[in-house]
């Protein structure tokens, strides 16, 4: 079977193409099932206070951590803390393992995981960014959606969003 | 002064990449030589003002010119001298300098060994780099100008490197990876000009080709010590994230790899001449667009980077103006190029075939989990996404065991036609020994059989075996420096498989609560908080814990992992220690205090993670080892006189 020349061998020029298209279509296709499986929606704590988050499915929430909602387990590295969007609503966050380098109380973070049905977020990840002039942009959405626009002030707190997001400074990647 | 300096020489630089993308280009419409000549030195002269620029703010640096507003956000008077000079490239604006410099360093490289490249040739060639030059120099001009003064107020001491850039892979990485990124541009140029005279002939890919794998070959050195660097740096243990960054410069790489087994085939049998032009056109694009979406803040919405409107819009502009141009000039042109030749299914040909086929669609798919955040964002109307490691990991992983398979038997196929009763013959050995010495192994290391895992060695030693033979039966004097390259780049992607497969099957690690004197056991290794105590750095301070650890009672290593508070950017970082070795490494990370002296640890036991890199570094080294080829060196010379389809 020849495919190289073209006018002797249409035939198989034909089987050629219907086998490319077979081919890219077949990964299309498991290319994008897999896709619809490992995509994580973020969800603000208002959402999930809302119930619109989904319980037992893997997504990401985000919120400020409350000054002083770390609690630390005093036998293995089991840690809880509450994300907020700075105005009324708040989740607890359960997490076992490192916190990362940048983790602090009231800095920005996101973190991977279920909801559990009680309300809890259980992560497996917790991103804090590697720059400590830097806010998630999710977080950010999330707490300028809780004021309102133009209202920063009208909450307890003084800082407006802006304030919180200096020039983001860029931490080069490569 | 030296500030403003450099900011001149920019100017001028820009000036010279401007005359260096017309003058040529009148030179070639009107067939005069003068201004066809022009373009070498002209070449030349935009390298050295780029150089002096580059020194200029270098000198800043070392002498903390604080009133360089780059400068002040990006150094310290306390920074060591070494990190200093590589913090010139260590944000955006100077990382785009460096950019720019190399790019006018490989135009002033084509200038210079275009050898026999005849006139007409080497000016359209150089006066498209130079238009690619215009591009970054007036991006770096007018939207991300690193002499920037802060004059009269400015800071009397900088901000600070970022602590996790403080360290040697910042001084080494992006220079090799910028070699790589911007080396594509030679062959998309050469493609470029190639269709302007649409004489698509064996000499153009064989002149390609010795660029491609330079270009390629340092990008892979660029990919490897990135990995190495994100391990002990900020990995904490991975070594591969499948964050966007890491696949901005992944997909150039695997366009890259096509682009080099493709320039193969049409050089050697002159068929995929169109394909190949594609690719080289692409391979350069996605280089771009890796810069794009590292540099703009598009992807802001799942990964942290630069945010400034005005900086991504003028790469969207130049992207789509270079993107576009070229696929235009492609639609118009490469309808005329024709390949002849013949080969069957069973053929070298048909097998690189399908080799380009995987790579594409490996990278479509990198791409697509890449890019789809933003695309969900645009189609939602905000709603914010990320896609996980699990994706790339159930995408990527069946394309690349199919490319694999292809590499373990292409090799020692023939060009238009292999018999099947040769390849029968030559692997049905191979492929018993492979999986019997993959257990054997295993079992001697004391190791669970996974059978997933030994398939992937099975694969990884088979190609390796067979390699080997080829090198064998040649006696070790192979004459081709192009064959010696392949054997030690394929070579290399085995160990790297036969790293990723060991390290991903049987690695332990464990984040654990440990007190001084408390002892963990991992792999047999039983590793010993002995304590933690207060080190000084030049600019920060760390606890220092001491960990001794120990396998069947024989000291094997003393580890000291840090964690550091730098005082100035007010920044924690975690530095890992590592006990490495051949066949495993010891890794000891420490998270953060959690009450009466004791801490929170990460333990790695990793078997084979070092091959991942050696294997990287193997792959890189034979595409430098294709570039002492002699026949590079000779056919220059009869550019432009070669006609279509004949064999080389």
């Amino acid at each position: 079977m020849k495919f190289g020349k073209m006018k002797s061998h249409r035939r198989n020029r034909l089987l050629l193409v219907l086998f490319l298209v077979a081919t890219v279509g077949g990964a299309t296709t498991f290319t994008l099932l897999a896709l619809n499986e490992n995509i994580n929606l973020f969800y603000s704590p208002a959402q999930i206070n809302a119930g619109e988050a989904p319980i037992n499915r893997r997504i990401r929430a985000g919120g400020m951590v409350r000054e002083g909602s770390v609690k630390r387990s005093t036998s293995d590295l089991g840690v809880s803390f509450i994300i907020s969007d700075l105005k009324n609503a708040q989740v607890t966050v359960e997490f076992e393992g490192i916190l990362p380098d940048l983790f602090r109380e009231g800095q920005g973070v996101i973190t991977l995981g279920e909801l559990n049905s009680d309300g809890v977020f259980i992560a497996e990840e917790v991103l804090a960014k590697h720059d400590e002039n830097y806010m998630p942009p999710e977080v950010a959405d999330v707490i300028a959606d809780a004021h309102g626009e133009g209202q920063y002030s009208s909450g307890s707190y003084e800082a407006t969003p802006e304030d919180e997001m200096p020039e983001m400074k860029k931490v080069e990647g490569i | 002064m030296i500030p403003e300096f450099g900011h001149f020489a920019l100017i001028l630089a820009l000036g010279l990449s401007l005359a260096l993308a017309v003058l040529p280009a009148i030179g070639v419409v009107r067939q005069e030589t003068l201004l066809m000549h022009s373009a070498s030195s002209i070449a030349a002269g935009l390298f050295v003002f780029l150089l002096l620029s580059f020194f200029c703010l270098l000198t800043a640096f070392v002498q903390d010119d604080f009133s360089v507003t780059y400068v002040a956000n990006n150094s310290n008077s306390a920074l060591p001298i070494q990190y200093k000079a590589a913090a010139v490239w260590g944000a955006h604006e100077g990382s785009f300098l460096l950019w720019a410099l190399i790019m006018s360093g490989w135009t002033l490289a084509v200038a210079t060994f275009s050898g026999g490249l005849n006139l007409d040739m080497k000016a359209r060639v150089l006066s498209v780099m130079g238009a690619l030059s215009v591009g970054f120099i007036s991006y770096l001009l007018f939207a991300s100008n690193p002499f920037e003064r802060s004059l009269p107020f400015y800071p009397p001491d900088g901000a600070d490197l970022n602590p996790l850039l403080q360290d040697f892979g910042l001084i080494v990485h992006p220079p090799m990876l910028y070699m790589g990124y911007v080396g594509f541009a030679v062959p998309f140029s050469l493609a470029i000009a190639t269709l302007t005279t649409g004489r698509l002939d064996a000499a153009w890919a064989r002149w390609s080709r010795p660029w491609t794998n330079a270009a390629w070959a340092f990008l892979t050195v660029g990919i490897t010590l990135g990995s190495w660097w994100a391990y002990y740096e900020l990995g904490w243990g991975g070594w591969w994230f499948w964050d966007a960054v890491e696949n901005a410069s992944f997909m150039p790489w695997l366009m890259g790899t096509a682009l080099i087994h493709s320039l193969a085939a049409s050089e050697k049998r002159g068929v995929f001449k169109s394909w190949t032009v594609l690719l080289a056109i692409s391979t350069f694009s996605f280089s771009l667009l890796g810069a794009f979406l590292v540099r703009s803040g598009v992807l802001t919405s799942v990964h942290a980077f630069a945010v400034d409107p005005t900086r991504g819009l003028f790469i969207l502009i130049f992207l789509v103006l270079v993107i576009g141009g070229s696929l235009l000039l492609y639609a118009f042109k490469a309808s005329g190029i024709k390949s002849q030749a013949s080969y069957q299914w069973n053929s070298r040909e048909a097998m690189l075939l399908v080799n380009n086929l995987l790579l594409v669609v490996a990278t479509a798919a990198v791409l697509l989990g890449t890019l789809y955040p933003l695309l969900y964002e645009v189609l939602t109307d905000g709603r914010k996404i990320s896609v996980g490691p699990p994706y790339f990991n159930r995408v990527f992983v069946p394309i690349v065991t199919l490319l694999f398979l292809v590499m373990v038997v292409a090799p020692h196929s023939r060009w238009k036609k292999t018999s099947s009763n040769l390849l029968v013959r030559q692997h049905w050995p191979y492929l018993v020994a492979a999986p019997f010495v993959a257990i054997t192994i295993t079992l001697m290391m004391g190791l669970a059989l996974q059978w997933i895992a030994i398939g992937m060695e099975t694969l990884a030693l088979w190609i390796l075996f067979l390699l080997a033979r080829k090198w064998w039966l040649s006696e070790f004097r192979i004459s081709s420096a192009s064959y010696l390259g392949m054997l030690a780049s394929h070579s290399g992607i085995a160990m790297a498989i036969l790293g990723v497969v060991v390290t991903v099957y049987y690695s332990e690690g464990r984040d654990v609560r440990m007190a001084p004197g408390d002892v963990v056991t991992l792999s047999g290794y039983e590793f010993r908080l002995e304590g933690v105590s207060r080190v000084q750095g030049p600019n920060y301070v760390a606890d220092q814990a001491e960990f001794h650890i120990t396998k069947s009672d024989k000291e094997i290593a003393v580890l000291r992992p840090e964690k550091r508070y730098y005082s100035v950017a007010q920044n924690v970082m975690t530095e890992a220690d590592i006990d490495p070795g051949l066949f495993r490494d010891l890794y000891v990370a420490l998270g953060e205090p959690i009450g009466d002296s004791a801490w929170a640890v990460r333990l790695h036991v990793k078997p084979f993670v070092r091959w991942i890199w050696f294997g990287g570094l193997l792959v890189a080294l034979g595409g430098f080892i294709t570039l002492l080829d002699r026949r590079y060196r000779r056919i220059t010379k009869t550019v432009g006189k070669l006609v279509a389809g004949v064999p080389a």
